[in-house]
């Protein structure tokens, strides 16, 4: 798509060439004469991967004229089974989103001030390697962290861990579904990773615990929940917020937020007492039954009903309709399940409640995930790392089994056990994406070097002391995507676009630092296509068919008990863990136990947060296609609420936490969907960063109000919601 | 000769707005402006809820008030489909039709011709389903033939509860939404 | 408790449909005087071809003076259209469903019928043209047949009463805007044409005739422009009757009005809604202040007081008439469009 300007002018001109010679030609003139832009031209297609956000899903770019012109589903690729989400679907607008990044930048002004210089690639690699070398001088490789967030990163991580780096962090663990996999894990042996093997399209009842699909849009869940929904599944839907999930659903649970621990543990509680659970997988596959069972005697729905605000007699009636549909009913494991700061244990909570309901590795339940095998590129051997990693000293949060990201982070501020110099961020902005900025800045302050690769000049590059603009993921290479899911299958993510400026692949910058640090034996190849040739090679993949499709699929196993897998469970106890030997030896729980939260001071609320449809994060708000249906977030308060405080509808408000933290101006939406003493707001908006143009200042920024963080005892994710605020008016 | 058709789900509608994107660069619909666009519909008082969700966009109607008013011609029914059409050569921007049609299905491009929603014509004359159809994640929507007594929008409207929208407009809508 | 929220954010059409600004009532508040005028000129010249008033003066300088506001008239309306290159499209078909096809075709022979008219006695106004070009002069004294005068009338009270209508139909014709979609419409903006008519060549009279003007190419063409009714001054009595026949009319118009709102607030909901914005909604200051009060009722008062000689003669009621005409235009184009069929809200 050309700019908008030019795009008028050229239609203009033809439309004034037009009407000259218009007259004669009226009978021939088609309805669609001008929507013939939209016509054929010489279209292309080439398929690639999404990463608007990491669920991956297949599609095939058009190109008209050479052009890009849109973005659709792979029907080959199980994600998207042909279908892209609104996300997906807007990927050309990050092609062209006139905010992006266009060359290399050396900072020019104070940290953080966002003063830059434009700079040549091998002026600012160059720099880039010189202080990463000076640090590795004084400090060792190991103080040089990685952050990273996505595919990309891939060949960074592998280019660092090659030059002796150990730490590096992510936001999809502690600050995402790394309560989930804990509580799985420490349940049934495994955690459920991503893609969720979820058997949504087949289930009779689907409890969907704050999980918002719909706004979620990741796409084959949404897709499998339409599909549930059209066979009458039964849709149980936990939320304060009347979700749109909600909307589908025939109970509609609006839960005291926090308590969501106390709903679990009374359901639990309604199908022990009442005989309703699975009692054959109990016995065959449960381990400390009786003791859990015990442990939850006294969680009965009318306890549960003060603490939640759900009544006791819609609990029963719940607990009741999912033992109905048993094995075909799942309780969703959720995603970003960090509500709290205790999430772990409600996670658990969950995977018990699938497990009394005996859905694991059955049909409308949890399903065996499968996948296939691709070769690995036959890389030399890593160094031996020199130290140990930083963000979890002594196993502080002993069960995390992914790098805690706010302790590589307090690492960086205290300097222990040893100095963080430097860190090397890649597509993750950690300004939006870690709880309380102020010690993320406070970070930063420490480091010799920051460097930032970035498609947009987010808030983390806005502190960077390099910057080194990527591609979007429509104008590079990536490694294969290998998944899991119903059944294994590779993507093929290639470039169907040239990038618009200077841009480079995230691989190149890799394999350019990668020689100018001395490990450059570490990216032999020449370019991607041979380093995915060799792999498939190997693999006995036809590439030049990999390409043309975009997917391969691995081999068809039984994934369901019903299709005749079989189960087994890697806890210690190599049973279902209804009772947990390992948390009460490290000092916690053995069952989980529900605390209620704090209550807000007077005047405050709990905010709470979740996804817009048409965003991912802190992306997209730049991209002018999703911009331009959602350009700014609004605060749902509850419209008798809202009366109260003398709130109405459009009005602008600023949010002021319990710490004084005040937001930038935000909607008001005054609804009825949602609790009165809740409040709630779309994530990843009321940027801060002058570059993203076209987001800044719109709405607010919910990361901004997180001050006030808990983090996790057992692996270290940080709370999201338990911040208070109230509002200030706008004049 | 078909008389096109849709028929939305809104039960599986989930609002996600792919519909009103997809239209976007099918069409190289311009900033700013769009084709189709999401309604919901709250009724109730907390915590006693119900939500429609609709995907909207011209109705194609049997009936449409703005081909009546359209000067010249350039709003008309296309005999492929029935569906109501603007030539855009032939439009002056008087914007009559705009102010007819009840939905607010119209706008005034930036070059100065009325547009709307053309049921992708393009698409379907190439036996695709138009583009916001195609993409829809939950497939909540269907396109169709509304006298092919066999169609699939024909099969939905006989087996489930539908309304349109304004029927007291006389318009005679063509898009019908399921319960 | 219905929440309506809409994704859809088009210009002039979200939140609130407004594709018609100023350039629509202007151009509508022109074509009803217009059409008011020629059917005064029509009766007029009934009675110029019955010999009646043989020196009838509105009879053939009121259709100039109509020439030239139409032509304003139609500036509007093309300032209006956002495809303009395009216009010639209206006069390649007729599309017999369309009010606007309709408009544009009796707006195109009504262009005929004035300059016809204007015609008949243009030397009066411009001597220049028919010395210069005496087959102008013959052609004039062609037309002034009584036959062919009477055929002229005719032609004049047949197409302004089509004239008058049409801007009211335009617009009621849309089922989408309750407001609008009334039968009332077209006989209120005709009547409120031929009250505008009135206040117009009123003012004219009073203004213009009787002096002296310049008689040359350049000079004469600007006399006739902007002194249309040339050197012949009216008959006496004449704005007497232009004041009773505006009373008239503007009594006929407030009744019309009074039905147009009854109307409204005894149908569906979509109508009384409709209603409401100009009762006690956004419009309603201008609508009881500019339009019934000011423009209507004040004037009747004024020029009834003037009938009965307790207060001068003077062109104020004139033109609070002609202000309120054009605020009737444009309250009604404006809440029109604010107006919408609402659904029902129960299923
Ligand atoms: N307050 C709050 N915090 C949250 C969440 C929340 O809901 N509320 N959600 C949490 C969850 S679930 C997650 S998964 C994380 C997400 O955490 P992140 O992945 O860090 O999310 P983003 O804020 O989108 O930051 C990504 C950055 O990468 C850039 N980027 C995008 N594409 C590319 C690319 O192709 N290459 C490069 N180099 N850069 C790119 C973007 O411009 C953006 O600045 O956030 C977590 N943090
Ligand atoms: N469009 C879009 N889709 C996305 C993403 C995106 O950025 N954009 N990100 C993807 C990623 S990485 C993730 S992790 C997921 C996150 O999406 P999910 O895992 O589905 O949802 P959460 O963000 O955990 O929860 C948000 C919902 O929980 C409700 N909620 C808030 N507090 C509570 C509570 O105390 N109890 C209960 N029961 N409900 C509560 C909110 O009202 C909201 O509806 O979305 C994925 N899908
Ligand atoms: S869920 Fe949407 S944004 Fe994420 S990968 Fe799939 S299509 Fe792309
Ligand atoms: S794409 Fe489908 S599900 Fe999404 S809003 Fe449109 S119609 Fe609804
Ligand atoms: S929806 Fe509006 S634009 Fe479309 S056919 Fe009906 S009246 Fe015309
Ligand atoms: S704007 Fe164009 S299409 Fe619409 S009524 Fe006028 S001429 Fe017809
Ligand atoms: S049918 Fe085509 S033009 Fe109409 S809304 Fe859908 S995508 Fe847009
Ligand atoms: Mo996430």
């Amino acid at each position: 798509m050309p700019s908008p300007s030019r795009r008028r002018f050229l239609k203009i001109s033809a439309a004034t060439l037009g009407a000259a010679a218009a007259v004669p030609m009226l009978q021939q003139a088609t309805p669609f004469a001008r929507a013939a832009s939209a016509g054929p031209g010489t279209v292309t297609t080439i398929p690639t991967y999404c990463e608007m956000c990491f669920w991956k899903c297949g599609g095939i770019a058009s190109l008209r004229d050479g052009k890009l012109w849109k973005f659709e589903g792979n029907p080959l690729d199980p994600m998207s089974r042909g279908r892209l989400c609104p996300r997906g679907t807007g990927a050309p607008g990050n092609h062209i989103d006139p905010d992006r990044l266009k060359r290399p930048l050396i900072r020019s002004g104070e940290r953080g001030q966002e003063q830059w210089k434009s700079v040549t690639w091998g002026e600012a690699l160059d720099y880039v390697a010189e202080r990463m070398k000076k640090i590795a001088a004084e400090h060792g490789p190991e103080s040089i962290a990685l952050w990273k967030h996505g595919t990309g990163s891939r060949f960074f991580e592998h280019v660092m861990r090659a030059y002796g780096c150990v730490n590096k962090a992510a936001p999809s663990f502690a600050q995402c579904r790394g309560p989930r996999d804990i509580g799985n894990l420490l349940t049934y042996g495994t955690g459920l990773g991503s893609p969720e093997p979820t058997d949504i399209a087949n289930t009779r009842c689907l409890v969907l615990i704050g999980t918002h699909l719909g706004e979620n849009m990741h796409n084959t869940q949404v897709q499998e929940f339409a599909e549930a929904i059209g066979k009458g599944a039964t849709i149980i839907c936990v939320d304060p917020r009347y979700s749109t999930a909600a909307s589908k659903a025939k109970h509609w649970l609006p839960i005291r937020p926090g308590t969501d621990l106390a709903l679990v543990l009374a359901w639990l509680n309604v199908l022990v007492k009442e005989g309703l659970y699975d009692k054959d997988f109990v016995a065959k596959h449960g381990h400390g039954f009786d003791k859990f069972a015990a442990a939850i005697a006294e969680n009965t729905p009318e306890w549960a009903e003060k603490e939640t605000g759900i009544a006791a007699g819609v609990i029963r009636e719940t607990a009741r309709e999912m033992a109905r549909h048993r094995p075909a009913t799942l309780v969703h494991p959720g995603r970003r399940v960090n509500w709290n700061g205790d999430d772990a244990q409600r996670a658990r909570a969950i995977a018990l409640l699938n497990a009394l309901l005996g859905n694991w590795g059955r049909q409308g339940g949890i399903f065996l995930a499968a996948g296939m095998k691709i070769a690995g590129y036959p890389f030399p051997k890593y160094p031996e790392p020199g130290k140990p990693k930083v963000d979890n000293p002594d196993g502080r949060w002993p069960f995390a089994d992914e790098e805690v990201t706010t302790g590589l982070r307090e690492a960086t501020i205290t300097g222990k056990p040893y100095p963080i110099k430097g860190w090397v961020v890649y597509a993750a902005n950690l300004i939006q994406t870690l709880p309380n900025e102020k010690e993320t800045i406070e970070a930063i302050k420490k480091l010799d070097l920051l460097v930032v690769v970035e498609t947009h000049p987010s808030e983390i590059a806005g502190w960077a002391d390099v910057v080194l603009p990527d591609t979007t993921f429509l104008e590079r290479h990536d490694d294969f995507y290998v998944g899991w899911g119903r059944q294994g299958w590779a993507a093929m993510r290639q470039p169907v676009v040239a990038p618009p400026d200077e841009q480079k692949p995230a691989w190149w910058m890799a394999k350019e630092l990668a020689n100018r640090l001395g490990v450059g034996a570490y990216m032999p190849f020449k370019d991607m296509e041979e380093y995915l040739a060799v792999r498939c090679e190997k693999s006995g993949i036809d590439y030049a068919k990999f390409k043309r499709e975009g997917i391969v699929m691995g081999p068809k196993k039984p994934i369901t008990i019903e299709e005749g897998a079989e189960i087994a469970f890697d806890t210690p106890s190599k049973k279902v863990e209804f009772f947990s030997d390992q948390l009460a030896k490290a000092g916690f729980d053995p069952v989980p136990k529900y605390t209620p939260p704090e209550a807000p001071p007077a005047g405050f609320y709990p905010l709470v947060t979740g996804r817009s449809p048409v965003h991912t994060f802190s992306r997209t708000q730049t991209n002018p296609l999703l911009a331009d249906l959602v350009g700014e977030n609004e605060v749902w308060i509850n419209a008798a609420t809202a009366a109260k405080a003398g709130l109405k509808s459009g009005q602008y408000v600023r949010l002021k936490n319990e710490d004084g933290v005040v937001s930038n101006r935000v909607k008001v939406k005054a609804t009825q969907r949602i609790r009165p003493d809740t409040l709630y707001m779309v994530y990843g908006f009321g940027h801060t960063a002058k570059g993203l143009r076209r987001a800044l200042n719109k709405g607010a920024s919910a990361a901004q109000l997180n001050t006030r963080y808990k983090v996790d005892p057992l692996m270290g994710g940080t709370s999201i919601h338990r911040n208070f605020v109230t509002f200030e008016k706008e004049a | 000769m078909a008389r096109f058709g849709m028929v939305i789900d809104t039960a599986k509608c989930v609002g996600c707005m792919d519909c009103v994107v997809a239209c976007q660069t099918e069409n190289d619909v311009p900033h700013g402006h769009c084709r189709d666009w999401i309604v919901t519909e709250v009724r109730g008082t907390y915590p006693t809820l119900e939500m429609e969700i609709r995907s909207e966009r011209c109705n194609h109607c049997d009936n449409p008030p703005c081909v009546y008013c359209c000067p010249t011609g350039a709003s008309h029914v296309e005999p492929f489909g029935k569906t109501v059409q603007v030539t855009a050569n032939r439009c002056i921007g008087c914007k009559a039709c705009l102010a007819a049609c009840p939905y607010g299905a119209r706008f005034v491009h930036p070059e100065g011709y009325a547009d709307k929603c053309t049921f992708c014509l393009h698409r379907v004359k190439e036996g695709k389903d138009p583009a916001c159809v195609s993409v829809c994640p939950t497939r909540c929507m269907h396109f169709g033939d509304l006298d092919d007594p066999k169609s699939e929008v024909n099969r939905l409207l006989g087996s489930r509860k539908w309304h349109t929208l304004l029927p007291e407009a006389g318009t005679k809508p063509r898009i019908f939404y399921l319960d | 408790m219905l929440e309506i929220t809409s994704t859809r954010h088009n210009p002039f059409v979200d939140p609130q449909l407004h594709v018609w600004g100023w350039e629509i009532p202007v151009y509508l508040f022109f074509g009803g005087m217009i059409a008011g005028m020629m059917i005064l000129a029509g009766i007029a010249m009934l009675r110029v071809a019955r010999g009646e008033d043989p020196e009838s003066f509105f009879s053939v300088q009121t259709p100039l003076l109509g020439f030239m506001l139409m032509n304003v008239g139609m500036l509007a309306l093309l300032l209006d259209l956002s495809h303009k290159l395009y216009v010639w499209a209206v006069y390649l078909t007729f599309e017999p469903l369309s009010p606007m096809s309709w408009g544009s075709w009796v707006l195109l022979v009504a262009y005929g019928i004035l300059m016809a008219s204007a015609l008949v006695r243009i030397g009066d106004s411009w001597p220049w043209l028919t010395r210069t070009f005496p087959v102008v002069g013959r052609l004039s004294a062609a037309l002034e047949t009584p036959s062919r005068l009477r055929l002229l009338a005719f032609a004049n009270i047949g197409f302004g009463i089509g004239l008058g209508i049409y801007t009211g139909i335009l617009l009621s014709a849309m089922v989408a805007r309750p407001l609008w979609n009334s039968a009332i419409l077209g006989p209120l903006f005709l009547f409120s044409g031929l009250s505008a008519a009135a206040a117009m060549v009123h003012i004219a009279v009073r203004i213009f005739p009787g002096r002296p003007a310049p008689q040359g190419l350049v000079g004469g063409a600007f006399a006739a422009m902007w002194q249309p009714l040339g050197a012949r001054a009216p008959r006496a009595g004449t704005e007497n009757a232009l004041v009773r026949a505006d009373v008239g009319f503007l009594g006929v118009e407030l009744v019309l009005l009074a039905l147009l709102l009854l109307g409204l607030v005894t149908a569906g909901a979509s109508q009384i809604a409709a209603a409401q914005i100009l009762i006690s909604g956004a419009y309603a200051p201008a609508f009881w202040g500019a339009i019934v009060f000011a423009g209507i009722v004040l004037p009747i008062a004024l020029q009834l007081l003037e009938l009965g000689h307790r207060i001068p003669h003077t062109v104020v009621p004139a033109l609070l008439v002609l202000a309120g005409g054009f605020a009737l235009r444009w309250v009604l184009v404006n809440a029109g469009q604010a107006s919408q069929v609402l659904q029902s809200a129960s299923r």
